[in-house]
């Protein structure tokens, strides 16, 4: 029992890698696509200053409906998409096209939420200082919110963790498809123990590294 | 840096040329927060907006750098008429009217020296040297020399308005804009950010119009007032002018306080008054 571990020692440091493959990709989508698409949302949201009704509607609308895709089925819906961009429809780099999918409006979402809790004040007297949108943007949203990004970010890469582990299922490997694989068919229960172990400790070390980032940055 | 006190008090410094203001609210009804009004503000002039909660003070001064674009009607501020001004003319612009609030409005993630910055580093012409220079140099008008590195969260409701205060003055405006300063402070407090407000008026030169409830911050600070009701001015007046009949609730009250002030500054000549805000009023040549 002992030896079936140790001889799984190297497929185990593999699959971590394509975890963190996944993982990283998303969460790379998700902030660098997912951010400013919550940062969008929320300057053309009601009451802001690029308010604007229609593109709002219609742009919440999208972020809700991919949302709104179980994880799984999107994973499926998107396979030609998936070859188009990652030249194969199994393995980690295609798996990280639907997470990325799904976690661009996830965080999207989230963002528009957190920067929603700056003062509108502390707006207001950046435009009337002459700010433009942009440094609005940078220099007041992001910083106020920063911590609450942070967070944000958390809970996003979490999630990911899990819907990465489903990747797995459908060929997408990582520390799930480990599971999957050995725990579940081939009935090797303490392979099982210690890939669900392995996520319990990603996920305490995610948490924790991000509430003392956000804690850390925030002077409020 | 040259500043314009004694440049002449012809040509009024603020202009509002008709303005009105509708605000359009949730339900689909209007609300017509100001009526159209007309106003010329002197150069160096210190002038008070009063009027109930609610009466269109707050909109009406936003209305001068544009916070608010008036429905209709012309805003003119030393000289460029604001309202045809495009985006990017009117950021310029609005350097030149610094604007403080009741909430005082600081980044609350950044130091007292880099909310100070803010508005030299967002118009992108100073070099480091300059900006440094020019933070160290308002914070000190303002008695906050020791509090470069702190977050606001650390300072006094008083500290941070003088923070605003230094934020505002950065980059030399001509126009400051103050939306109950005063209101989230104490009396001791208040007495000491108005005199930092008269001595900016008088030493800088800087023509401050104020909104508040609080007249006796009127009766010490102003050399004008108007006073609002429902979006409209009903009367307008020189503070110290008290032979004038006033029409107005508030314009009489006010003018009962300048009385009070001169009997006791009689009384008392010279010696202090124990009282919570009563000091005699800086003369305003
Ligand atoms: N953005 C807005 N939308 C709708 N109504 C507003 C808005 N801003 C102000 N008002 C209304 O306009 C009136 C005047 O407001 P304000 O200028 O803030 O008054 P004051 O500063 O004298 O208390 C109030 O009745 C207020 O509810
Ligand atoms: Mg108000």
């Amino acid at each position: 029992m002992h030896d079936s571990l140790i001889e799984l020692l190297p497929e185990l440091w593999v699959a971590i890698g394509q975890t963190f493959l996944m993982l990283g990709i998303g969460l790379s989508a998700a902030v660098i696509l997912g951010g400013p698409l919550g940062v969008l949302l929320f300057m053309l949201s009601p009451g802001q200053s690029l308010a604007n009704r229609p593109a709002y509607l219609v742009l919440s609308w999208v972020v809700n409906t991919v949302r709104s895709f179980p994880f799984i089925i999107l994973m499926v819906a998107l396979v030609p998409f998936t070859r188009i961009v990652a030249g194969t429809s199994i393995g980690p780099l295609a798996a990280a096209v639907p997470l990325s999918v799904a976690a661009i409006p996830y965080f999207a979402r989230l963002v528009e939420q957190t920067i929603r809790e700056v003062p509108r004040g502390v707006i207001e007297a950046a435009h009337a200082m002459g700010a433009s949108e942009l440094q609005i943007v940078w220099r007041v949203l992001v910083r106020e919110a920063r911590s609450g990004l942070v967070l944000a970010l958390t809970v996003l890469a979490v999630s990911f963790l899990s819907y990465s582990a489903i990747a797995g299922v459908v060929g997408g490997g990582g520390i799930g498809d480990l599971a999957i694989r050995y725990g579940y068919y081939r009935f090797q229960t303490d392979v099982m123990l210690l890939t669900v172990a392995l996520l319990i400790v990603i996920v305490q070390i995610i948490q924790f590294g991000g509430n003392a980032i956000a804690h850390r940055l925030d002077k409020r | 840096m040259t500043q314009t006190a004694s440049s002449p008090p012809s040509t009024p410094i603020i202009q509002l040329d008709s303005v009105r203001k509708t605000f359009i609210l949730p339900d689909g009804g209007r609300f017509d927060a100001v009526q159209p009004i007309s106003l010329e503000i002197a150069r160096g002039d210190v002038f008070g907006l009063v009027g109930k909660s609610g009466a269109g003070k707050s909109t009406l001064l936003r209305l001068i750098n544009l916070l608010e674009r008036p429905d209709a009607g012309r805003v003119t501020v030393a000289g460029r008429e604001l309202t045809v001004l495009g985006r990017r003319a009117l950021r310029e612009a609005r350097q030149n009217i610094g604007m403080i609030f009741q909430q005082f409005n600081l980044l609350q993630n950044a130091t007292v020296y880099e909310n100070v910055a803010f508005p030299l580093r967002i118009h992108g012409r100073h070099s480091r040297a300059e900006i440094d220079a020019r933070v160290r140099e308002c914070l000190e008008l303002v008695g906050l020399s020791d509090k470069l590195q702190s977050y606001p969260a650390r300072l006094s409701g008083g500290q941070k308005q003088r923070v605003a205060i230094a934020r505002a003055l950065a980059p030399h405006p001509e126009v400051l804009l103050c939306d109950e300063p005063t209101s989230a402070l104490d009396s001791e407090t208040t007495r000491s950010l108005l005199q930092t407000l008269r001595d900016i008026n008088e030493k800088l030169g800087v023509t401050i119009v104020i909104v508040t409830h609080e007249l006796p911050v009127v009766d010490q600070l102003c050399d004008h007032a108007a006073v609002l009701e429902q979006g409209r001015f009903i009367e307008q007046f020189a503070i110290e002018d008290i032979s004038a009949e006033r029409t107005s609730v508030l314009g009489r009250e006010l003018a009962d306080l300048v009385r009070e002030r001169r009997r006791r500054a009689e009384l008392a000549a010279g010696s202090e008054s124990s009282s919570v805000i009563s000091f005699p009023k800086a003369s305003n040549a």
